[in-house]
């Protein structure tokens, strides 16, 4: 009886040793990978730098989004990021490397993106990180990403900080900022009703905030007047109170730095409040095609938001060659996404641009990625409108800041006016609304 | 004084929501003595079924009878196959199941109808001249549908056999089922009904709010406060209780500087402490009706 036991005992210290010399064994193996002897480039110019998930002919990239959960519609962008790769590496990839696109969940939850980051850099080993969605958990994840040197680019938010950061070089914006966006309504304003009241209904977060005191900063010293503002959270039921104090001021303006729910349910209350018909300004951000569809025609003055992208539900791209090739590709990549989403066409296009930056690298490193996003000049996009290009440079982090003005009649969203490059026209974003 | 009026019509219009599932939530609780928190979001998923078969083409009168049917079957499925396996686990066990149930309910409308912002039809006529209160005719509409469904909870607790049943149920099931009453068949009934009212009352807001997923989830808040301030118990208290909210709520952010929009949110937390602050002996007279 001692004697088995004594024996089981010691069969399981060795077991336990076992186990430990494994761990040992595995855990500085595994550290040196990561911590990557054969991670840097030894020699040429590029000595010293990280060539992590890139070879001569593969290249892994890897990309958080929200494909479950309440944001679960930007998981389109994933669709469409994928049929851009599929169709570049139909076509012999990028100076000939594979693209490998590998796609994790986070339900638009920060902490679920910096762990889901963290797997896709210390597991899978990508190259770089493209894109993460949202505010909240792109700024999650870059202090892990400039702490890691991996490049974090191309990020699906409009938030201004990602341009005006210079302590996360490691991270870049895409779209046009909130500021930018902004102040693109502030110029029409100014232009077409230089003496306009508005009125501002703004979600109570980083986005809106970032939106309204861009379009604050946008129409000082000038004619156009904010005369009443009222903010909502994002877990109000709705915004009908806020609406009713907004109607009191008799604006002739409503900003409405909206997510769709609540851009739609403004829609509502100015259609059967009589007595108030305000032009409806909506960020680009609320103006689904689900919320547009609630609209009752001919309830509601005008509509005006801004665009930057070829809308393939238009039929004023519906023969352009760069439509297309989208409509083509997506149907035999991604044929669970529907084709006129915006969504899609906004993965589409900034997978365009990442290739594009892939092409631009001088080295084939991380540091290269990084210089090369930092350095675009004037690059052409073609499902961007004709006249936006990605431009960037030193003290300039924001890759789109032209958009062009849309009018919704007859169902669909017409484009009017000029690109307004507002970079040109305002100068650069200051780092003041960095947030 | 006409923006005051607005501001009390959009309040009301609110407020009676609220108290919509405030009453679900009066009802599940008189019947078999817990608070589902997950009510709202069976309510959502019945108005989803509304919006899934006005979208096959039935005209909303027809649609709506059926939708009730089908909720109240629902309400007693989700009784008979979830919440009786873990009836009389402790309150818990039984917050859990019901918190699991309003995350499972949400992610599962998700899946099957997406997160995307669906608008439903309103089917009380809004184009009646009424000037600047002209949308105050769909948030009578509303009102006038709660003070129904108010009154007859208020018959079926006060002046019915069943309400008499339920009581005892609720006041000692053991007891009550030495006594001839078939208590599971009681509970089952009062999931349905719950069930029932709530399905009403998402119908009665979707046009207002915009039908998704998260759609209940801030009505949950307002209306737990106004269920509260019922005690759990009292449907026309309740009721006032929820109006009461929603115009506060409103006029709050507008003429309290201090309050604003930021803190609306901070209304019915602060009216529930205040509730349960109430001297005892008010809280015992409520718990008694």
């Amino acid at each position: 009886m001692r004697g088995t036991g004594a024996q089981a005992a010691r069969r399981t210290r060795a077991r336990a040793l076992a186990a430990a010399a494994a761990l040992a064994l595995v855990l500085p193996l595994g550290g040196c990978r990561l911590a990557g002897q054969d991670g840097v480039v030894r020699t040429g110019p590029c000595a010293g730098q990280q060539s992590t998930g890139i070879t001569r002919d593969a290249v892994k990239v890897g990309g958080v989004y929200p494909l479950s959960g309440p944001a679960s519609a930007y998981g389109a962008i994933a669709a469409g990021v994928r049929a851009y790769f599929g169709y570049v590496n139909a076509g012999g990839g990028v100076d000939g490397r594979r693209i490998e696109f590998v796609v994790r969940d986070d339900g638009y939850q920060p902490a679920r993106a910096v762990e889901e980051v963290r797997r896709l850099v210390e597991l899978d080993e990508v190259f770089a990180v493209f894109q993460t969605v949202g505010t909240p958990s792109t700024a999650a994840v870059r202090d892990y990403a400039a702490r890691r040197r991996v490049p974090q680019v191309f990020v699906a938010t409009g938030a201004s900080r990602w341009g005006t950061d210079t302590a996360h070089p490691w991270t870049i914006g895409y779209q046009p900022s909130y500021v930018a966006e902004a102040r693109v309504y502030a110029q029409h304003l100014k232009e077409t009703a230089p003496q306009a009241t508005v009125a501002v209904l703004y979600q109570n977060d980083d986005f809106g905030r970032d939106l309204r005191d861009g379009f604050a900063d946008a129409v000082r010293d000038s004619g156009v007047r904010i005369v009443a503002e009222q903010s909502y959270e994002v877990t109000d039921p709705g915004v009908q109170g806020q609406l009713a104090n907004l109607a009191s001021s008799g604006a002739d303006v409503l900003l409405s730095v909206t997510t769709p729910k609540f851009a739609a349910q403004a829609f509502a209350v100015d259609a059967a409040v009589t007595s108030w018909n305000p032009v409806h300004i909506v960020n680009s951000v609320a103006v689904s095609p689900a919320v547009m569809a609630s609209v009752e025609a001919g309830k509601i003055r005008e509509i005006v938001s801004a665009v930057y992208q070829k809308n393939a539900a238009d039929p004023e791209w519906a023969d352009d060659p760069a439509v297309g090739a989208y409509r083509e590709s997506l149907l035999r990549y991604a044929p669970e996404a529907d084709p006129a989403s915006q969504q899609a066409m906004f993965g589409w296009t900034a997978a365009q641009a990442f290739v594009k930056a892939l092409q631009r690298m001088e080295c084939p490193t991380r540091e290269g990625l990084r210089a090369a996003v930092h350095r675009l000049d004037e690059v052409p996009v073609d499902t961007l409108l004709p006249g936006i290009t990605l431009s960037t440079g030193p003290g300039d982090g924001f890759p789109i800041e032209s958009m062009m003005l849309a009018r919704f009649e007859e169902g669909r969203w017409t484009s009017f006016g000029e690109v307004v490059d507002t970079r040109a026209v305002f100068g650069p974003v200051r780092t003041a609304s960095a947030g | 004084m006409a923006d005051l009026l607005l501001q009390v019509v959009q309040g009301l219009s609110l407020g009676a929501v609220y108290a919509g599932l405030a009453l679900a939530l009066v009802l599940v609780h008189r019947f078999t003595g817990i608070v589902n928190f997950a009510q709202g979001e069976l309510a959502m998923l019945s108005t989803y079924v509304a919006w899934q078969l006005l979208d096959a083409g039935m005209p909303f009168w027809a649609a709506f009878p059926v939708t009730l049917a089908v909720s109240v079957a629902g309400g007693m499925l989700v009784e008979r196959l979830v919440i009786r396996r873990v009836e009389g686990g402790g309150e818990l066990t039984l917050v859990a199941v019901t918190v699991g149930l309003l995350i499972f309910v949400n992610a599962a409308a998700g899946l099957v109808w997406s997160f995307a912002v669906r608008s439903f039809p309103n089917p009380f006529p809004t184009a009646l001249g009424f000037g600047s209160a002209q949308s105050g005719f769909s948030a009578l509409g509303v009102l006038g549908v709660v003070a129904v469904v108010m009154l007859a909870l208020h018959v079926l607790f006060r002046h019915t056999g069943a309400g008499l049943v339920m009581r005892a149920v609720v006041a000692d099931p053991v007891s009550a089922r030495l006594a001839g009453i078939r208590v599971g068949r009681v509970l089952g009934l009062g999931w349905g009904l719950a069930a029932g009212v709530g399905a009403v009352a998402g119908v009665l807001v979707a046009p207002l709010l915009f039908l998704e997923p998260n759609m209940m989830g801030g009505v949950l808040v307002y209306a737990l406060a106004a269920a509260v301030l019922g005690g759990f118990r009292d449907p026309v208290v309740t009721v006032a209780a929820g109006l009461g909210l929603g115009v506060a709520a409103t006029l709050a952010g507008t003429y309290v500087e201090f309050v604003g929009a930021d803190l609306k949110v901070a209304v019915p937390l602060l009216v529930i402490v205040t509730a349960l602050l109430l001297p005892r002996r008010a809280a015992e007279t409520a718990g008694q009706r």
